[in-house]
């Protein structure tokens, strides 16, 4: 009843931020300078040829009519069409959708696996020059901005050794039997793993210039929350029960010591997300980001609507994952 | 008869600095109940966790011998000490509310060392943990065993400790100040329960507390610690009766006395503090002597 009631409040808030967003992104694209019809008219055309193209995409009502009927079509499933790539927005996105979405998932497995790693090795080698080591790799790798190390990966592994694909998501003279854009999950369900290697051959850079930041500051914070949490009560009584030093960090510091890190995770991952389209643009992956970057370029305003919206959706999705996943790991608040 | 616990001129140190133990020699026989007294910072819950292998990480062993059942616990290799000791020896922590780990049920935190350390059967170790919280007085065990440690209260915590630092027969049971941070209804309960279950199990026990009145109604025998150093080892009837240090001596004249309540403290006077820190200097010059 009561995770009923928490469910009903959660989608009411994520209405009201998804509205607010709306509202935002609907007037700042209106309000800066250049606009969809000067990129769409040869040099020269009339303002009277002006005109008709504001008229025909409803440019020529104020910005409060133009949201409300565009409001009102999203409230039907209606996102408009996309000015330069004439089809429906909601087609494109959905389109685009999987791809992304395929990508910063994997970029956060990288970086939850690689972050945890790191943490779980400082903190059973804490105080020593494994720590110190360990210190300084996840600096570097924290003030080095995603794009940066996309750059860098391109150089190691795309020109130096090339041994993964620099651009593109997947091989293009592959066939692809699928039905759905989801290529890596459903590649994998239909056991065709030679797809799911190639797909994974495309996706390793850009992935990993995703986790590489994010990586080190899970790294560095689970370290030190675990430490803390290391020098806890409970955890010296289990070192008296005769558990090892490894045994001890795992069993009983780790899960405690997840929770500050897994709040801090929700919200990087938003930020990983908002990376994709950078990455995406110089991995030339097909993605979300990839077709936010062209419908900034052409002004397309209902795509770039269309686009923002939805990441807005993973975002407050992402963070309701958490508060849920945090319920389940700690128990004073499950009854809360 | 060889004792349980011999621990040899233990000296503990921070690393590079200044003795916090100084060489400590104290010995506990089988069944045997013995406490620790001393003012904070005398070092006496550092016995404990030397012997435990639970020194902070900022302090070290600088010499001494700890030996467990004849053999030395510092001489052995890491992993095979932590054994011993788990098998062996158990704590009754300070603080029952810091003590259980909030992420787990109640009766893994009783069976995981009956499971993982001495390879019992997950039913037979689920068992023996139902019979301890019986035997520890918590009503309702199995209801306990799944419940986490934050729907409990503080009473019922340090008893599933206790039950859980009886669980695999030690030998021996340190017990950090255990009614510390209970309150005054529940200490009496608590200190009670600890003494019945020593009784049944016949375990040794070294209960370090600062409180003498606690020492009178459960140990056997006592020490008494100033400054890291045992300036008094005795029995706790010779004690009470004639304390032999004067530091002891002053430290019984200064227990509030429930007979008299109204009575103002008696503070340990300054020259006794004076002789007992004089006579500790004597004795660290003279060992750091020796060691050059």
């Amino acid at each position: 009843m009561l995770f009923l009631q928490r469910l009903l409040w959660r989608l009411a808030t994520t209405a009201v931020t998804l509205f607010g967003v709306a509202v935002i992104v609907f007037t700042v694209v209106r309000v800066v300078p250049g606009n969809p019809i000067a990129m769409m008219l040869p040099p020269g055309a009339t303002d009277a040829d002006v005109a008709r193209l504001k008229a025909l995409y409803g440019l020529d009502r104020s910005i409060p009519q133009q949201f409300l009927i565009w409001g009102w079509g999203v409230l039907h499933g209606d996102f408009g069409t996309s000015i330069s790539l004439r089809q429906p927005v909601l087609g494109l996105v959905l389109g685009r959708l999987p791809a992304t979405l395929e990508l910063a998932t994997m970029a956060l497995v990288m970086a939850v696996l690689m972050g945890g790693a790191a943490a779980l090795t400082a903190t059973r080698h804490r105080g020593t020059r494994v720590e110190a080591g360990i210190d300084v790799t996840n600096g570097v790798a924290l003030s080095i901005p995603d794009f940066l190390w996309g750059l860098l990966l391109i150089i190691i592994f795309g020109v130096l050794m090339p041994v993964f694909d620099i651009s593109g998501r997947v091989s293009p003279d592959l066939k692809l039997p699928f039905t759905t854009q989801f290529y890596l999950v459903e590649s994998i369900l239909r056991l065709r793993f030679d797809i799911t290697a190639d797909l994974l051959g495309h996706m390793f850079m850009p992935a990993l210039a995703l986790a590489i930041p994010l990586a080190a500051i899970i790294g560095q914070v689970l370290k030190q929350s675990l430490k803390e949490t290391m020098e806890l009560d409970y955890v010296t009584l289990a070192r008296t029960k005769g558990y090892g030093e490894t045994r001890v960090i795992l069993r009983e510091a780790l899960r405690n010591a997840i929770l500050p890190t897994l709040t801090l995770v929700g919200v990087q991952f938003t930020f990983l997300i908002g990376g994709t389209v950078i990455v995406e643009r110089l991995f030339s992956y097909e993605g979300l980001g990839n077709m936010a970057i062209d419908a900034v370029i052409n002004r397309d305003l209902p795509l770039i609507q269309g686009i923002v919206l939805c990441f807005a959706l993973i975002f407050t999705g992402v963070n309701l994952v958490v508060d849920l996943t945090y319920a389940a790991l700690n128990p004073r608040l499950r009854h809360a | 008869m060889s004792a349980l616990l011999d621990i040899r001129n233990l000296s503990v140190a921070l690393k590079g600095g200044p003795r916090l133990l100084r060489s400590v020699s104290l010995s506990v026989a089988a069944g045997e109940v013995r406490g620790l007294v001393g003012e904070s910072g005398a070092g006496k819950s550092m016995i404990g966790k030397a012997l435990l292998g639970i020194l902070p990480r900022s302090v070290e062993v600088v010499e001494g011998q700890i030996l467990l059942d004849g053999d030395d616990l510092l001489g052995l290799p890491p992993a095979e000490r932590r054994r011993r000791i788990g098998q062996r020896a158990a704590l009754i922590p300070q603080d029952p509310l810091t003590a259980l780990n909030p992420a787990h049920r109640v009766g893994p935190q009783i069976t995981d060392r009956l499971v993982d350390i001495l390879g019992w059967p997950r039913a037979r170790a689920e068992a023996r943990a139902l019979d301890l919280l019986a035997e520890v007085h918590i009503p309702d065990p199995g209801r306990v065993m799944k419940s986490y440690p934050h729907e409990l209260s503080g009473g019922m915590r340090q008893r599933i400790l206790i039950a859980s630092a009886f669980a695999a027969e030690p030998a021996l049971i340190v017990a950090d100040e255990p009614t510390t941070a209970l309150d005054v209804t529940v200490q009496k309960q608590i200190l009670r329960l600890i003494a019945e279950m020593q009784a049944r199990h016949h375990t040794a026990l070294l209960f370090v507390t600062h409180d003498l009145g606690v020492v009178s109604k459960v140990c056997q025998t006592l020490s008494v610690l100033y400054a890291g150093k045992v300036v008094e080892e005795t029995t706790v009837r010779d004690f009470f009766r004639a304390p032999g240090h004067p530091y002891s001596a002053a430290l019984l004249a200064a227990t509030p006395k429930y007979t008299d309540p109204d009575g103002s403290l008696t503070p340990v006077p300054e020259a006794v503090i004076a002789a007992v820190r004089a006579e500790v200097e004597a004795a660290e010059t003279e060992w750091q002597h020796g060691r050059r």
